[in-house]
Formats: C-alpha cells, structure tokens, sequence
C-alpha cells in the first residue's frame, strides 16, 4: 500500500521520545526546559546568537557566552516524517527561531498534511522517557 | 606541496559478497585486502603503510595490521563516514610524498545487513557528543535527515520527485550489467515514485541498499606504480571538508563538496567540463543531485533538470555515474560507500568496467564522497584521477 493514500496518524499522541543525552555542559539547558524555557547561546563578545548552546562561542570563540530564552517562536526550515521502519510515524524538522537561528527538532499536533516550509510555529516542552523536557514545536 | 602526480592507484578490490553472516568483519577486511594485493601484483610484505576508518573492527589500526599480520610504519585511521577511503588516498598521497610509507592499503568491511541495520533508525553516538543532548530525543535517523535536505531543495528550487527519481532509474540502468548488484531490475521514473515513501519526500527507491561487503585500494609511489604491470591511475588532486550547523546558521541547500570540490579541481588543474566519468556518493538520490551541483557539473539549484531525462545514463547522458550501480542498486558496504566510488572510477580509467556502461577512452574521472548526515553534519571527499 502506497502511504500516500494512507492517512497518517497523528505524530505527537502515542510516540514517547526517548530522553535526551545529558552531560555537563548541557544540563543547564533541561534545567531551564523544565521550567518552561528555551534556551539559546549568546556570545558578549561578538554579539552573535547560537545554537545548540555551547561554552565557547562557535563564532569568536570567546568564552563570555551566556544561555538566554528565546522567546519560543518561529518558523519551519524544513522537515520529514518518517513513516517507516518506526512504530508511529514522527516528524523531524528544522525551525528558525525569530531571533535567527534555526534548531533541529520535533513538529507535533498538526493535521496531517497541513505542514508547509515557512509556517508559524511556537514551542512546547514535551516530556522524554525518564520525564526530562526537551522543546518541540507545533503550528500556530 | 600538491598531491598532483606524487602517487597512484595500483589496486582496487571490490568484495563480491552482499551478504556475509558467516565471515567476520575483520575476515571481510583481510579478503577485501587480498583482493587488492592479488590486483595489484603486490604481496603482503611490499604493504608499508595501512588506512582504515571507524568500520574497521576492535581498535582500528592497532587490531587490523595485527590480524592481517603487517608490519607498517604509517598508519592512518582518519574517519569521516562514508567519505572517509576517499581522505584516505589522498592521505596517503600525502604520506608517500613526504617519505613516510611507499606503498599504502585502505580496506573497508562491515555486515550492516546481516547485523539488521536501517536508515530508519535514529543514530546514537552517545552523551558525550556534544550535539546529541538537543538531537537524540528528535529521532534523527539517516532517511529523514536526509528527507529535510531534499525537502528544502524542492522548496527553494522548484526540484521535483521525478527528477530526483531519474538519479535510480539511471543507477539502475548500470546495475543490470553488474552480476553482483543487489538491485539488477531496470526501474522507472514511475515505478520509484510508486515504492513506498519512507521519509518525506523520499521513497523506497530513493534510498541505497543495506548491504554486507567490503573493498580495499592500494597506493604507491610512482615508481612502484610504473614497475606494475596494472593500467596508471594518478591522483591529479584532493580535497576535503567538514559542513554541520554553523552555530544555528543551518543551510541545507548545500554540501561540503562545494568546498572539497574546488579545491580538488584546482589541485589537479582541471575543471568539470573535464570530467568523462564521475562516482557520486548515492546514500540517497537527493546526495547526488546536490553533490552534482556542488561540484560545478551544474549551476546551483539546476540539479533537478540536469540529472533528469536519463543524463547520467552510460552512453546516453553528459555525466557518466556510478556505473557499477552506485549505493542504489549495486552495493553499500559498512554503510560506507566511499571505497566502492573510487574503485569503480578505477576501474572506468582502466578500461576494466563493464564494457555495455564502459566510458570510452576514460582518461579523467573524479569520485565524490560524503560520510554522515547532509541534514546535520557531514565529511566531504572529492578524488579527481587521470588514466596515464
Ligand atoms: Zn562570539
């Protein structure tokens, strides 16, 4: 059967996300998704935005970075379900954030089909296996 | 210092097996490096240097000259994916120039297919990488990394999935002259798009085979190479990069061979028009369409109307690829497929492909790589050599 004419199931309702690989420079990161924030790296030395974040800025690499929320909208970059080989159909995606920088992540709660490159889109904080946070994204 | 003409490929070994659940992986290696001995009219003990990448098994370099029973004094083990065999010639150019090894082995093995490997699962290379705490948990596998690449080009350049699907049909049109492929059927524009979609918007047939298997090159010092009894292949030129996210300037629309690209044709002197015979790396059809535009053959975002209409068909098209059937149909081995471009790019210099996809007179072929995810972060490895 051709999945085309199948309807696809909605992504975000039975998939759990596994939980995501914490070290020690990242923790800050899931202490702030648990709070409901994003976070994203600032440089004070360059003035330049990044992600992921990181201690050393990717661009200067000035070590006067700090991690600051991001306002939590955007728009969609580019995505890809993958409706094979998985057992639920999910949906993988880069999102450009409005403050210009674009991060990978998940799209959830959409009609199928509905998802276009430059849609609106803002962020939720989706729960892993194990209960750590990690930001997803869903049309506004 | 250039590379151009300081060392050559005197074997090329391609393992004809598609699946191995009976050998071990460092069996396949050894078989895959005898193989190229045998070619190449060279015994074990002329080896003085050995390259190998992540699929070589226990600690690399340390287990592999030990198992085969070498005795070296230059080993290499840079590894960056699927591209990484292509590194490694020019590598070993390097190394042959600079006085530290005359005659250098690369082998590459590995039995995905029979571990039950897919590109539909999501990669995992542990906490301590560091993009992997904001990757991980998204399912990032190789189909729908890749599927965000070839989503993007449609939506910047207007690439549709026929154009896309006619980089199969021609992979397939070479494949069913190779009585080793995996995939021997000739497919259709439309029989691609009717296999199933597997990561939007790629389908079944936009994807390479899994496949166990392995091969091995051998390179050496002019004159070694001209005491052979084998055709010349030199290596003209080399280049290679590394392209990922650029700190959240992330841009699909190209690859690192817009970087290794120019700096091998301009090692080698020599620019795309050139080009008689080109192995593009085939992981997905959206990797040779952009690699193609990439490398010049193109302007970009014309890859889509350059690859259509059977162009990269043997015989037929402007741009000869992947005449052994590519990743698409022929073989992937280790889920690597640099090694198998550059020996099926030998073997178009030699005169040695099949003689329905031969190139004629092949004098120039280039052989393209990239090894990891074009949707997050990837090497690149472009190879131009010359039938002397
Ligand atoms: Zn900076």
């Amino acid at each position: 059967m051709s999945i085309e004419t199948r309807t696809p199931k909605p992504v975000d309702a039975e998939r759990k996300l596994p939980a995501p690989l914490v070290n020690p420079e990242n923790q800050a990161f899931f202490d702030a998704t648990a709070r409901g924030t994003l976070l994203v790296g600032t440089c004070h030395a360059c003035g330049e935005l990044h992600y992921y974040p990181r201690a050393l800025c990717p661009y200067c690499f000035s070590d006067r970075t700090e991690w600051i929320a991001a306002k939590g909208t955007g728009t969609i970059y580019s995505y890809s379900t993958l409706h094979r080989g998985v057992p639920v159909p999910y949906t993988i995606a880069y999102v450009t954030l409005d403050e210009g920088i674009t991060m990978m992540t998940n799209l959830v709660d959409f009609a199928p089909g509905s998802l276009r490159i430059g849609q609106s889109v803002r962020v939720l904080f989706r729960e892993t296996e194990g209960g750590i946070k990690v930001p997803v994204f869903t049309p506004v | 210092m250039s590379l151009n003409g300081k060392a050559y490929i005197v074997g090329a070994y391609e393992h004809p097996t598609r699946k191995a659940p009976d050998k071990s992986v460092a069996q396949l290696h050894a078989e895959s490096a005898r193989g190229a001995m045998l070619d190449a009219g060279l015994t074990k003990n002329d080896i003085d240097g050995y390259f190998c990448a992540g699929d070589a098994p226990g600690l690399g370099p340390f287990s592999m000259v030990d198992y085969m029973g070498l005795k070296v004094r230059h080993v290499d083990s840079t590894d960056t994916g699927g591209s990484s065999y292509l590194i490694h010639v020019a590598h070993a150019a390097a190394a042959i120039a600079a006085g530290k090894c005359n005659v250098a082995l690369i082998t590459l093995a590995g039995r995905p297919r029979s571990e039950g490997s897919s590109g539909t699962q999501a990669r995992n290379y542990g906490a301590a990488a560091p993009d992997a705490g904001f990757e991980f948990s998204y399912g990032l596998a190789t189909a729908n990394g890749y599927g965000m690449v070839a989503m993007r080009h449609m939506h910047e350049y207007g690439t549709t999935s026929e154009q896309l699907a006619w980089i199969k049909v021609a992979a397939s049109h070479h494949a069913q002259h190779n009585p080793h492929a995996m995939l021997r059927d000739v497919v259709t524009v439309e029989e691609v798009l009717a296999s199933p979609l597997i990561a939007d918007p790629l389908h079944r047939l936009d994807c390479c085979v899994v496949s166990d298997g392995g091969g091995a090159l051998i390179v050496a010092r002019p004159e070694i190479a001209r005491s052979l009894k084998r055709p010349l292949v030199k290596i003209r030129g080399a280049g290679e990069a590394v392209k990922g996210q650029m700190g959240g300037k992330v841009d699909l629309t190209y690859s690192g061979a817009a970087w290794s690209g120019p700096a091998a044709f301009a090692e080698a002197g020599v620019t795309p028009a050139d080009i008689q015979y080109a192995s593009i790396y085939d992981s997905f059809t959206i990797t040779v369409l952009m690699q193609i535009e990439d490398l010049g053959f193109c302007k970009k975002g014309e890859g889509g109307k350059f690859v259509a209409d059977g162009n990269l068909i043997s015989g037929q098209g402007k741009l000869p690829f992947n005449t052994d059937g590519g990743g698409l149909c022929n073989n992937h081995p280790a889920n690597r497929g640099g090694m198998t471009k550059v020996i099926e790019a030998v073997r178009q210099l030699r005169g040695e492909a099949h003689p329905k996809v031969q190139v004629p007179n092949c004098r120039l072929a280039l052989a393209q790589g990239t090894g990891g995810q074009l949707g997050s972060r990837h090497g690149s490895a472009t190879l131009i050599m010359e039938r002397e």
